[in-house]
């Protein structure tokens, strides 16, 4: 039996930033990740002083950590953490920062996400990543994720019965809902028939099929309810997260991910079921791993997720709304911004602050994180539910 | 199933020569044990000695129990092709300049979970395969599936004649063809598809019986060539150089003596004047016209053989000073092997045993026989490997060796002189 784990009282989340994102950038990742800083602290009005803690996740720092981040940027502080966990880093950060706040080991932590982009830096990214990818992935050739998700995409296909057609709603939906949010690199409408008929890039995937990688930066604030209000604030309260890493080693292929072993409990201690979610956000670098965690989140079942695909709508006003920024697929991926980018756009959404457009009555939205392709699958997989100042209907 | 390799178009000389590109070949220590095994031919992974499990990729320490008492040992490469893609792009130039390429996710019968090249031969997934660890061009281990039973023209699929250096349409150098084995080996690898066989000779006013049959051979042109002779190599590079796809350096002087039985250095020098000098000289004039053409089309240079002998391994001192000669040639070979490496040329060193002919005479047997010999270097061409050891003394001392180097070196010192 394991012991019941504390609920996050009032710790809360606020201060959805998103700097606008670059497909390529001369500058390096401390300035993107200044810059999203400057603006939540702007957008707080907590002076630079009063922050005293911070999360950082990034590729493209090097050789800087965030321990470096500080004296980079002038911060004096008393409570640190540098989470390398890549598109799970949202989620991650958001935990590790609200106990921290809840505890009183700091009053505001901001949490920050965000990489460069220069013309060479993704390969050079990719060459590295890990060593099971630098001993065992990259030597073949598959350049980046594509190929791994190619493996994942045609094995879920060929066992569920999904269809191209299924995962072009995703992006189809994920493009119009795109198309209002100011950030979005991809500026051009998606039709179905466009994302049919793009370019292959790694069988069964397509050109729409795969993230674009660039430079951005994402960042939130955590701190305590009273704090909020005391700001002037408005924000999101946590009801539960979870994550969990390196699940299902035995799988000989990935078809599921680790919400599956632990969204039981993260519906228990939120008090609600997968119904009462208005809005979610999706890891998307790959429109299969949407798909996965639909299921995986109790969505649907297990296999389930054509069937789910093809009976909701994916828009903003739709029967489900999924990545109302456009996600991924339509911001491009900004290193580890990627990994917040999903989090920052449900915290938009439930204050009622979204720069694109906005899900009616959103009172609960979830947002999943998945990431580090340490060889043949996604070693990490995160989720949050966060709910509005008037809570779950 | 795999089309049959058609002659490449004779190659337009106005045309640039590509550069040779290499697949990424950053490797963790730990990882380099696969390519250790895979030098040999063989596919090895990680087993447990502690709980038995097998592992991949190369870890620091057992996943299931962390055990630290990890062996490499032989695999049968049995699996299951469980998903698969066609790479459309990559961002490496390697792979950039070469696809479509096929690759797998083989989840194998002993359990750990592969990534590897796919032959085309191979059914759609699921099937089964046979995962097999060949050198790539970069020297590194690349696991390739093929499929579980030989297919028709296997060995001309595009992707894994990347990995080979099948003689098939190359223009092969061999630079003593006098020898029996030089012989045979010529007939070898004119069988094998070669478009054209330079047989070297040295000393024309000696004929050994059989030579004159080579020439009737159309894919065969007698050359004069002698090793010791710089400058005529040096010439000999400059008409042919810039021609030669694989070089099989079979000049060999071997003599019986180790150190009390024979008064001065003359015969050890002539020794070292064929094997070490001799593979010098000719490392010199022909490896810098090869290391251009390591991705010339097709047909592209691609591999150099050096006939040592397992006696190169540890000294054998009845025939002392033959066996520092080929020490010393090893040595240099693993230069040359590093300096051909950035062109994807792969230096394949051949370590027979002793073969049967007037100097391994007193020997008893098993010798290998020069036309087993022969067939086997054509293997290593066709194969993954760059350090075979043909016969059955080769893979007995090669074993010795492996096992505890001292005690070999003691073994061969009891034998009789």
């Amino acid at each position: 039996m394991s012991r019941q784990r504390a609920a996050y009282d009032d710790v809360v989340v606020t201060v959805p930033v998103t700097v606008p994102y670059a497909r390529y950038s001369i500058h390096g990742a401390h300035w993107f990740l200044a810059r999203a800083l400057a603006e939540l602290l702007k957008r707080s009005g907590l002076g630079k002083d009063k922050l005293d803690g911070l999360c950082v996740s990034s590729f493209t720092l090097a050789p800087d950590t965030a321990v470096g981040l500080t004296q980079h940027l002038g911060l004096t502080l008393r409570w640190l953490d540098h989470i390398p966990m890549g598109g799970a880093c949202g989620i991650v950060a958001l935990r590790r920062a609200a106990r921290a706040v809840q505890s009183g080991d700091a009053e505001a932590v901001a949490c920050l996400a965000g990489d460069t982009n220069h013309t060479d830096s993704f390969r050079l990214n990719v060459a590295t990543f890990s060593q099971f990818a630098r001993d065992a992935v990259y030597p073949y050739g598959s350049g980046g994720p594509n190929a791994s998700f190619a493996f994942l995409t045609d094995y879920y296909m060929r066992t569920y019965g999904a269809t191209r057609e299924d995962f072009g709603k995703l992006c189809v939906a994920q493009r119009a809902n795109g198309m209002n949010f100011p950030h979005a690199l991809m500026k051009k409408p998606l039709t179905l028939e466009e994302y049919l008929n793009a370019r292959l890039i790694a069988d069964p995937l397509r050109l729409f099929d795969c993230v674009m990688p660039c430079a951005g930066a994402e960042a939130f604030l955590v701190l305590r309810r009273e704090h909020a209000e005391k700001l002037g604030l408005p924000y999101a309260r946590i009801l539960s997260t979870m994550e969990r890493h390196n699940a299902f080693p035995d799988d000989p292929i990935q078809y599921r991910g680790g919400w599956a072993l632990d969204r039981d409990e993260l519906y228990a201690q939120a008090g609600i079921g997968p119904r009462d979610v208005d809005v979610m956000s999706s890891y998307d670098d790959y429109p299969v791993i949407c798909m996965m965690q639909l299921e995986d989140l109790g969505f649907c079942e297990k296999g389930q997720g054509p069937d789910f695909v093809r009976r909701n709508s994916f828009t903003v006003d739709g029967t489900f709304p999924v990545n109302t920024s456009g996600g991924q697929l339509s911001l491009g991926q900004a290193g580890a911004a990627g990994g917040f980018l999903g989090l920052v756009e449900i915290i938009r959404q439930l204050i009622g602050q979204p720069l694109g457009g906005a899900v009616a009555d959103a009172r609960v939205g979830l947002a999943s994180g998945f990431g580090m392709i340490n060889y043949d699958r996604g070693l990490c997989s995160g989720a949050a539910i966060l709910a509005g100042q008037r809570g779950p209907s | 199933m795999t089309a049959p390799l058609a002659r490449p178009p004779r190659k337009n000389p106005v045309l640039r020569t590509r550069q040779p590109m290499l697949p990424p070949g950053n490797r963790s220590r730990v990882a380099l044990g696969l390519t250790a095994a895979a030098a040999r031919g063989k596919f090895e992974l990680q087993v447990c000695r502690d709980c038995g499990t097998t592992q991949y990729p190369p870890r620091e320490a057992c996943h299931a129990c962390l055990s630290q008492r990890l062996d490499w040992r032989a695999q049968g490469g049995g699996g299951e092709l469980v998903s698969e893609t066609m790479l459309r792009h990559s961002n490496e130039l390697f792979y950039r300049e070469r696809v479509p390429w096929r690759l797998g996710m083989i989840k194998l019968d002993c359990g750990p979970i592969l990534v590897a090249h796919l032959h085309g031969d191979c059914a759609p997934a699921p099937t089964r395969v046979r995962v097999v660890a060949n050198l790539d061009r970069a020297g590194q281990a690349a696991l390739v599936a093929i499929p579980e039973k030989d297919t028709p023209n296997m060995a001309d699929d595009r992707q894994l004649r990347e990995m080979t250096c099948d003689p098939k349409f190359r223009k092969v150098l061999i630079t003593d063809a006098k020898t029996a084995l030089g012989q045979a080996l010529v007939e070898a690898i004119v069988a094998a598809g070669a478009d054209l066989v330079w047989a070297g000779y040295a000393e024309p006013w000696k004929k050994p019986p059989g030579f004159d049959r080579l020439s009737s051979l159309k894919q065969v042109s007698l050359l004069p060539l002698d090793l010791t002779n710089s400058r005529g190599v040096k010439d000999i590079a400059g008409e042919i150089g810039g021609r030669v796809d694989i070089v099989i350096n079979t000049a060999d002087h071997h003599r019986n003596f180790g150190i009390a039985a024979r008064d001065g250095v003359e015969v050890a020098r002539a020794e070292m004047d064929i094997n070490y000098f001799g593979l010098l000289r000719l490392a010199q004039e022909f490896a810098p016209a090869m290391r251009a053409r390591g991705a010339d089309g097709q047909s592209s240079a691609v591999a150099w053989v050096n006939l040592l002998s397992v006696f190169a391994l540890s000294n054998f001192p009845a025939h002392g000073t033959y066996s520092a000669s080929k020490a010393a040639a090893l040595s240099l070979a693993q230069c040359l092997r590093a300096e051909l490496a950035p062109a994807g040329v792969r230096v394949i060193n051949v370590f027979p045993g002793p073969i049967d002919d007037e100097w391994n005479q007193a020997l008893p047997p098993p010798k290998i026989a020069p036309v087993r010999l022969a067939a086997d270097i054509v293997e290593a061409l066709r194969g993954g490997a760059e350090d075979v050891f043909p016969g059955d003394i080769a893979q007995d001392w090669l074993e010795r060796w492996r096992d505890n180097p001292k005690a070999l070196e003691r073994e061969l010192a009891a034998l009789p002189r």
